[in-house]
């Protein structure tokens, strides 16, 4: 089963730690990325740029608005997702309480929705519709 | 590889995971000497057998090469692990040292699958992490298993399992099937894990009833491990008491979802297969001599699984059975049992009494049953008020849909 962990940081904590620390932080979990990845565990995943270089896009009265950043003011930002392949909800739990960006901030672990049946019927639709 | 084939792989797997985790882990568990290792490792190896048995084939067995390839995971990581940390190196050169395990060490011995149920019923556990964590180390269900057959959410669920797992490892909970007088009561709270799990999946009356009979299914299972493991009088008499319980499972739900009593079943719909085999395990255990209150329960159950229909119904044989396990397990739920049955051996005003007393006594005056009971027996003396006063008040107090629906019934049939 698939489960999208969303590793949470703070960032100014981060940079402000000394090089040798953030280097060893860097390591030990490039060091157990590798060990997901070899283990088939580890299906994708990015690390964020910082909260300052995003934008938010909405719809507000039926046009687009763009704003500077995400609106949330917590301390802990989104800083990576990880897409895993675990059994099921405690592997995934064990998987992430060993990686070593858990002890920086939390993890949010979530399960993949399987829209396979939903995406399927709106298929069937679109077709019906001579709209494909 | 073709999409088809990815796909019978995976399902193989699957299959592998449900039938052999549970072997797997307890013997992983005293290879590695720790649950969060071993589980690790075995997880390790399922997901090499993902990538591997496509392309290399199926092992001719399964198990071994999971096992063997654990270990090698198992070496591998705590390597990496050293790598990181120094304090580890220890532990890597202690496993390091056995590495090349011979075919023998990764045999199965007949008691690491008992230590791991011991491990997992442990009193120490919270009850209901018991159940939970049984489920998914010993019979291999995930966490989302797990929470759809207890109708709660997978979060709970492995909230449990963490918590359960930490207490192991953090107070040195250890493997090991426990000896002289601990051994008794460590069984008896293995056997309750067991029944708890085949009464969540046996009451039909809420949720899906296909996932509840699974758990019902899976605690025969666990109950067949231990007959083979632990073969105590008690044991083999709660796998004949589920045997018999289950082999109603058709009956005593009609086609529109209403509970069909015991009285009204088709007999024709039990399972015969089962019956036969429960009644086998009852004459097993009585005949030992040391049985306990599964083994009376079961033998009632036998009897009834003896009537062809239930006007030849053994009653005496069973209001002597329930005497015997009132006498060995006093509680007012088996009197009031007992007042049922000797209701129908006596007659209805035998039994009304026995019912009162517990009602004086103030007990089970908020149990629905008890009222449902006395209002049956009011009913068969022909004493209509009274009948249906305990029928509206079994009603106020019944929480499941088929049995309210079910007193409602009798009320009108009462007119």
């Amino acid at each position: 089963m698939k489960y999208i962990c969303l590793g949470y940081i703070d960032s100014n904590a981060f940079a402000s730690a000394p090089e040798a620390e953030q280097q060893a932080m860097m390591d030990s979990c490039c060091a157990y990325d590798d060990q997901l990845r070899a283990n088939g565990h580890f299906k994708g995943g990015e690390a964020l740029q910082p909260p300052n270089t995003a934008m938010t896009l909405r719809y507000t009265n039926g046009r687009v608005v763009v704003t500077d950043g995400p609106f949330a003011e917590t301390r802990e930002q989104l800083g990576g997702i990880m897409i895993l392949e675990a059994r099921d909800l405690n592997h995934a739990v064990e998987l992430i309480s060993k990686h070593p960006g858990a002890t920086f901030g939390p993890w949010e672990i979530r399960p993949a929705a399987d829209l396979s049946e939903m995406v399927r019927q709106s298929e069937a639709r679109r077709r019906k519709a001579g709209n494909p | 590889m073709s999409e088809q084939s990815a796909v019978e792989i995976h399902s193989h797997v699957d299959t592998v995971f449900r039938a052999e985790s549970g072997r797997i882990l307890a013997t992983l568990i005293r290879l590695l000497g720790g649950f969060d290792l071993a589980e690790d490792a075995m997880y390790d190896a399922f997901n090499a057998a993902l990538q591997r048995w496509p392309v290399e084939g199926l092992p001719a067995n399964p198990r071994a090469w999971l096992i063997s390839t654990a270990r090698f995971k198992a070496i591998d990581a705590i390597r990496r692990r050293a790598r990181i940390n120094a304090s580890q190196d220890h532990i890597a050169a202690m496993l390091h040292g056995d590495e090349p395990a011979s075919a023998r060490e990764d045999d199965e011995l007949p008691d690491d699958r008992l230590k791991l149920i011991f491990t997992c019923c442990h009193p120490a556990l919270a009850p209901e992490a018991r159940a939970a964590l049984t489920l998914r180390e010993v019979c291999g269900l995930t966490t989302e298993e797990i929470a759809r057959a207890f109708l709660t959410s997978a979060p709970t669920i492995a909230q449990r399992i963490v918590r359960a797992k930490a207490k192991i490892r953090d107070e040195h909970i250890p493997y090991l099937v426990p000896s002289g007088a601990e051994l008794p009561e460590r069984i008896a709270s293995v056997l309750a894990v067991v029944y708890l799990l085949f009464n969540e999946g046996y009451a039909a009356s809420s949720g899906p009833s296909l996932t509840r009979a699974e758990l019902s299914a899976e605690a025969i299972r666990l109950g067949r491990v231990l007959l083979e493991l632990q073969p105590d009088p008690e044991v083999i008499g709660l796998v004949a008491l589920m045997l018999l319980h289950e082999s109603r499972r058709a009956a005593r739900v009609s086609a529109d979802g209403e509970l069909v009593l015991l009285e009204q079943q088709d007999r024709s719909t039990w399972n015969d297969a089962f019956i036969r085999e429960g009644i086998a395990l009852v004459e097993r255990a009585l005949s030992t001599r040391r049985f306990g209150p599964y083994t009376l329960q079961a033998a009632i159950a036998a009897v009834h699984a003896e009537a062809p229909i239930p006007e030849v119904t053994d009653w005496r044989q069973i209001c002597a059975l329930y005497a015997a396990l009132l006498a060995m397990q006093p509680s007012p739920i088996i009197e009031l049992n007992r007042a049922a049955a000797v209701a129908m051996h006596e007659g209805p005003a035998a039994g009304l009494p026995l019912i009162d007393a517990l009602f004086t006594r103030g007990e089970l005056r908020d149990y629905h049953l008890a009222h449902s009971a006395r209002a049956d027996l009011f009913r068969r003396l022909g004493r209509r008020d009274e009948a249906r006063a305990a029928y509206e008040q079994a009603r106020a107090l019944a929480k499941s849909g088929p049995e309210i629906r079910f007193l409602e019934k009798r009320l009108r049939e009462l007119g």
